[in-house]
């Protein structure tokens, strides 16, 4: 059997699916927590298959000012870790290396948006290195892109990405804890229809 | 009493007089507005993706693209009584929301190309735009006079 459409996902394979995710988010948190010196939990993720207008309201709506990081990722997997920060991360994060958390979206300094950068490569690199440890495939990420905007027009690009080869989007989506309080921030995997065939492959889920 | 009607990301709709049509938050998308000055109808879609013709899978759905997305909704409104002889456009979006060297993140570059390559085809003059740069924009456009509104989150409120 071979995965050619996200429909053709089957319960067991979701189910594994959201433990890879619970393994990479896991990973990532670990490094945003010894980042920000701040206890990050996660709990189980989300595995959504959505149409585009569905993702986007989902994820919060499209006039939501956010801070978006894409990681492109590359080799075995392909796709992107794509961030949606709000205000809550993006406090936790300026205040710990630049000591305020008066903090407007729209205007956060370069050094501010550099470090948020950084921050996404890391968490993402954390991410695939634990999948590529659990399954032996080979992920590289590449440099990550930041946009401060409407989270409609963020997400278009991941979509347009996407919508080259389905009408859906599949995404890996984790609910972060900081201090027992779930945070509205996202980070979620967006692999294409062709990985997951490989990843479940790997995994020896579909032969 | 008029209403505000929404159109999704890869959705198209058309309305009359004095009704208006919204889109939120295009970013690498292209808003298309068409509209006929005599019969008041208006149309606008918000399209994803350069040309239906160009790839492989997950064709199927017209509203994704330029090319296929303008055609049907000028069926659409000439089944509603506009002269599509007459018609005009405005565009908006199609911002480059991220700076990389990889082309594969340019697709709002390359979808403002295809609409105008379209436009151009079917001899429909673009009479406004503001497309391009790296902001996102949510349009309304107003049937009663062909007004578009464009927001964005870092420009304010312009009409064009």
């Amino acid at each position: 059997m071979a995965i050619k459409n996200f429909e053709d996902l089957g319960a067991m394979e979701i189910d594994v699916l959201t433990e890879v995710g619970n393994i990479g988010a896991g990973n990532a948190m670990t490094a945003l927590s010894s980042m920000i010196g701040q206890m990050v939990d996660i709990e189980v993720p989300a595995v959504n298959i959505l149409g585009f207008q569905e993702a986007i309201d989902y994820a919060g709506g499209p006039e939501k000012t956010v801070v978006g990081i894409i990681v492109p990722i590359k080799d075995d997997i392909e796709g992107e870790i794509l961030f949606l920060l709000e205000n809550d991360i993006v406090e936790l994060v300026v205040s710990t290396f630049f000591g305020t958390s008066d903090i407007d979206l729209l205007n956060l300094s370069p050094d501010m948006t550099s470090a948020l950068t950084e921050l996404g490569n890391i968490m993402a690199a954390s991410y695939v290195n634990a999948i590529a440890e659990l399954t032996g495939m080979k992920i590289e990420v590449e440099i990550p892109m930041l946009s401060i905007d409407m989270l409609g027009a963020i997400m278009s690009v991941p979509a347009a990405q996407m919508g080259e080869l389905s009408d859906k989007l599949l995404y890996i989506d984790n609910l972060m804890l900081i201090d027992k309080v779930s945070v509205k921030s996202k980070m979620m995997l967006l692999p294409t229809v062709e990985s997951l065939d490989k990843l479940l492959r790997s995994l020896g889920v579909i032969a | 009493m008029s209403e505000k009607l929404t159109v999704g990301i890869s959705d198209w709709k058309i309305c009359g007089s004095p009704d208006s049509l919204v889109t939120y938050a295009l970013g690498s998308c292209v808003g298309i507005c068409l509209y006929d000055k005599n019969s008041r109808i208006a149309g606008l879609a918000h399209i994803m993706l350069p040309d239906s013709t160009a790839i492989t899978g997950g064709a199927a759905t017209r509203a994704k693209f330029a090319d296929t997305a303008i055609v049907d909704m000028i069926d659409a409104m000439k089944a509603k009584g506009a002269n599509i002889t007459a018609l005009t456009a405005k565009i908006a979006g199609g911002a480059v929301m991220f700076q990389s060297a990889s082309a594969q993140f340019n697709i709002g570059e390359r979808n403002v190309e295809a609409v105008r390559k379209k436009l151009a085809e079917l001899r429909i003059p673009i009479v406004a735009a503001d497309t391009g740069c790296n902001y996102g924009r949510t349009v309304t456009f107003f049937a009663d006079n062909g007004a578009l509104e464009v927001n964005s989150a870092s420009k304010g409120r312009s009409m064009i």
